[in-house]
């Protein structure tokens, strides 16, 4: 039999996506934090250390039910799923994959590392104008921002810095 | 129970309280976004308590549990502000009070982010993020009803008439602040109350409202001695395990 290793894991956990964009798996968006092997004398088991986006987000239940599901569904029972809030989150995390992704499904990616205040230049996922205005600092969930381009004319939603 | 728990249950209070009242808006609000923008605020006001929550019970122990906490404490049980107890009269209202309380309540986590319980720390450090954007979404609303139409300059006035007896509050220790603040688990909101003096001013100014904090406040929350309003809230939030025990979804 194949040796389980975090590589595995890491593979597996690939497959879930946040249900609010589904284009994007929890590893592109930075939400699992680390896959280790804890070696109690008596009881090892994998420890997945997951961290939410946003204090109320919904998704972040779904996400741990899917975790479990696709664990229970390769054969593994011996887990624990650790919530950890400090390091707080940030788009900075975000993989480079999953910032063309987002744009390819008409969101604009995170412009800045968040630790910049500029967040003037939203550009356009449509046109590639950088004409943008914001109509919302909310979008359709927390984590989005409300757009419209000048040039196109399209509203779109822009992933916040965060 | 100790003061670290009435402490946490203060938190929570606070956030479960008035992320209630900003939803009732949905399906409400002026516009879609803004209504969609309030029950987004809500959404980050409920996983911050939550956390609390959590973690209260989790020092409790023995069947306390984050829904109990919520769901199964009476009107003198809760710790939080009278001000965010009170019924929204209309959106001027709703997003002058958000501003007054976000504005305190970055204050307050940016100082617990170096709070010397680590999980407090942490939910500070993950929260105050959230709470920077609810700053300034309801300082811009602030300012354009401030200074906007005879009308909305009218019922900012108005607002601010009510909410200047109770914003008093925020800066009144209680006992168990005073002894957490000695280890470094809780901040002295008192030496908070210039620092937040000095930011709603200019945005007062810029909303041409006049702005005085005045010495006398209604007080008492943290006692459990709630206005008359918040039965009402609870009647509502906490109906469905009152009626059915133990239901779950
Ligand atoms: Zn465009």
């Amino acid at each position: 039999m194949k040796l389980l290793t975090e590589h595995t894991i890491l593979e597996w956990l690939e497959s879930v996506k946040d249900p609010e964009v589904p284009v994007l798996s929890i590893l592109d968006l930075g939400i699992v934090r680390k896959v280790e092997l804890i070696n109690d004398p008596i009881n090892p088991f994998w420890e997945i250390t997951i961290t939410p986006t946003y204090s109320g987000c919904p998704a972040m239940d779904v996400i741990s039910t899917q975790i479990r599901m696709i664990l229970f569904a390769n054969g593994i029972s011996n887990f624990r799923i650790k919530q950890v809030l400090s390091p707080a989150w940030t788009t900075d995390w975000m993989s480079d994959a999953g910032r063309e992704k987002l744009k390819a499904y008409g969101i604009a990616p995170p412009q800045y590392s968040a630790s910049g205040k500029d967040n003037s230049k939203v550009v356009c996922p449509n046109c590639g104008s950088a004409d943008t205005t914001v109509i919302s600092e909310f979008g359709s969930t927390a984590c989005k921002a409300l757009y419209r381009c000048e040039n196109c004319l399209e509203p779109f939603d822009y992933f916040k810095c965060h | 129970m100790d003061h670290l728990h009435n402490y946490l249950l203060h938190l929570a209070d606070n956030a479960l309280i008035l992320g209630h009242r900003n939803s009732e808006w949905c399906g409400h609000g002026p516009v879609l976004e803004q209504d969609i923008a309030l029950t987004n605020i809500s959404l980050d006001l409920l996983g911050q308590a939550r956390y609390f929550y959590q973690y209260a019970a989790s020092r409790a122990g023995a069947g306390v549990t984050e829904d109990s906490l919520a769901y199964l404490r009476d009107t003198r049980e809760f710790k939080n502000f009278l001000v965010l107890e009170l019924p929204d009269s209309d959106w001027g209202f709703t997003v002058l009070r958000q501003y007054l309380f976000s504005q305190y309540q970055y204050l307050l986590y940016e100082k617990l982010v170096d709070a010397s319980d680590q999980e407090i720390a942490a939910i500070a450090e993950k929260s105050l993020k959230e709470v920077a954007y609810h700053v300034r979404w309801s300082k811009e609303w602030v300012i354009r009803l401030g200074d906007g139409t005879t009308e909305s300059r009218k019922k900012m006035i108005a607002s601010w008439n009510i909410l200047k007896d109770y914003v008093g509050e925020f800066f009144i220790a209680s006992d168990e602040e005073k002894m957490l603040t000695e280890s470094n688990m809780a901040v002295d909101p008192v030496t908070l109350r210039e620092k937040w003096i000095s930011l709603v001013n200019p945005v007062f100014e810029e909303a041409t409202l006049e702005f005085r904090l005045q010495k006398w406040t209604q007080q008492g929350g943290r006692q459990g001695m709630h206005t008359e309003h918040l039965g009402y809230l609870l009647a509502e939030m906490q109906y469905m395990q009152r009626t059915y025990p133990g239901m779950e979804w």
